[in-house]
């Protein structure tokens, strides 16, 4: 159908859609509620396992099975990115294009941001237990400070500081660490993914049970898949020319 | 207060998302993609939504724009 | 005004489907996908929320006893934002694909190209 058709039918249903949606928000308990029943029962259970950040709690000790699946489906998706973008038969540069003129004030500045943030990183990965953060988003932050090098200095930089066969390895061995680890709980209690590590006292490093541990497995994970996610796509932008058309070629 | 903040928050992430929308070339989406990002996640902190709002500012501002740019690099390259 | 962060939410989902329809290139579509996924977010984290309820994080400041917001789909949201991330990482990946395949990023004029 022609342009103009499809947005008259996008038109006449986004108005339809809207005013199910709104018929059906004016259902739910207002905005700003205080009844959330969920929040009683993951709040109790939490604090039963000593763990302040009640959302790392829920995350990886009383939904973790679907943290599981989530981080198989991050997994899965980088696997993807790099297979879809692997070098073919194209022409490699000799060297990537040269990075705009940097200032060495600017390059002194990323030298000094590449140590905090990632031990900044690193914190938030570590004490996801008690404080906002977490495997996630530790695992982000650490990606973003390592390619901040790619703003402040340019390409080679980067690929010089990059440990790209390391972060491959350990982003496997990250998933499979989750997985042994819930593996560990059959063993010693008999349920897949049971806090099954001593408790300790509310509010130290080493409390809350299998929490922080599997914080540390999707926090490697979650960074080193970033940086492989993101490699594939530098490789492909900056470092491989463009192909003989493949229309051509493929006949 | 805090209400107030809310709604204005909320404003501001309606109109941020359908600038993103409306802008058609994607070079330019990717910087508003990133401001938007921005807009997201001080509605999450709005929210009380800590952990919510440190995966948003470095994935929605950082990552995403940075794979859109270098897709955009590489789908205009090949066609020069 | 006690549905208004929903309006929004839906507002988002059905301007990033907007954008969509209306797109003449396939990276637009992947970003305004993006817009109707942050959509989802303002509606679960608008679900959550409580009139003077606190962070899920209890410690110094927060005492065990206070209000707090519901966690359960904070953390929902929160590994779905790291997801979704990659899934649009997954999707550029075959964008670009297309580009080398078939020279275009068109939409309209891809569908002629097909076979």
């Amino acid at each position: 159908m022609s342009r103009t058709t499809r947005q008259i039918v996008f038109l006449v249903a986004a108005a339809g859609l809207g005013v199910l949606l709104v018929l059906a928000f004016r259902g739910l308990p207002g905005f700003g509620t205080t009844t959330h029943p969920y929040r009683d029962l993951a709040v109790a259970a939490a604090l039963a396992h000593r763990a302040p950040n009640v959302i790392s709690s829920v995350n990886f000790d009383q939904r973790a099975i679907d943290t599981l699946g989530e981080e198989t489906i991050l997994l899965g998706s980088v696997i993807g990115a790099a297979a879809l973008l692997r070098p073919t038969r194209e022409m490699r540069r000799a060297s990537p294009p040269g990075g705009g003129h940097v200032l060495p004030a600017t390059r002194l500045v990323g030298y000094f941001m590449l140590p905090l943030t990632l031990l900044v990183g690193t914190d938030v990965v570590v004490h996801g237990h008690l404080t906002p953060g977490g495997g996630f988003q530790g695992g982000v932050v650490l990606a973003t400070g390592l390619h901040l090098q790619y703003v402040t200095a340019d390409f080679e930089g980067l690929r010089r500081l990059r440990p790209l066969s390391w972060c491959e390895a350990a982003e496997a061995s990250g998933a499979t660490a989750f997985a042994a680890i819930g593996l560990a709980g059959i063993v010693v209690s008999g349920a897949f993914l049971a806090n099954v590590v001593p408790l300790g006292h509310f509010g130290d490093l080493l409390s809350a049970g299998t929490v922080p541990l599997l914080n540390i497995a999707v926090g490697i994970e979650v960074a080193c898949g970033v940086v492989v996610l993101l490699a594939s796509y530098f490789r492909q932008a900056l470092l491989l020319g463009p192909a003989e058309t493949e229309k051509e070629s493929s006949r | 207060m805090t209400g107030v903040l809310i709604v204005l928050a909320l404003t501001l992430v309606g109109i941020g998302g359908t600038v993103v929308a409306f802008t058609f070339e994607p070079e330019r989406q990717a910087l508003t993609l990133s401001v938007f990002g921005l807009l997201l996640t001080v509605l999450f902190v709005v929210l009380q939504a800590p952990d919510v709002a440190l995966s948003q500012l470095g994935i929605g501002s950082a990552v995403v724009p940075l794979m859109v740019m270098l897709a955009l690099r590489k789908i205009r390259s090949g066609r020069s | 005004m006690s549905i208004y962060a929903f309006i929004v939410a839906g507002w988002l989902v059905l301007a990033g489907l907007a954008g969509v329809v209306r797109s003449r290139d396939l990276v637009h579509v992947v970003v305004c996908l993006s817009i109707a996924q942050a959509g989802t977010y303002v509606l679960l984290l608008g679900i959550g929320y409580q009139h003077g309820g606190t962070a899920p994080i209890f410690g110094p400041t927060t005492p065990t006893s206070a209000a707090v917001v519901d966690p359960v789909v904070q953390a929902m949201t929160l590994t779905d934002i790291v997801v979704s991330a990659t899934i649009t990482a997954l999707l550029l990946a075959i964008v670009i694909q297309i580009s080398k395949r078939h020279d275009t990023v068109d939409p309209d004029q891809l569908r002629a190209l097909r076979g």
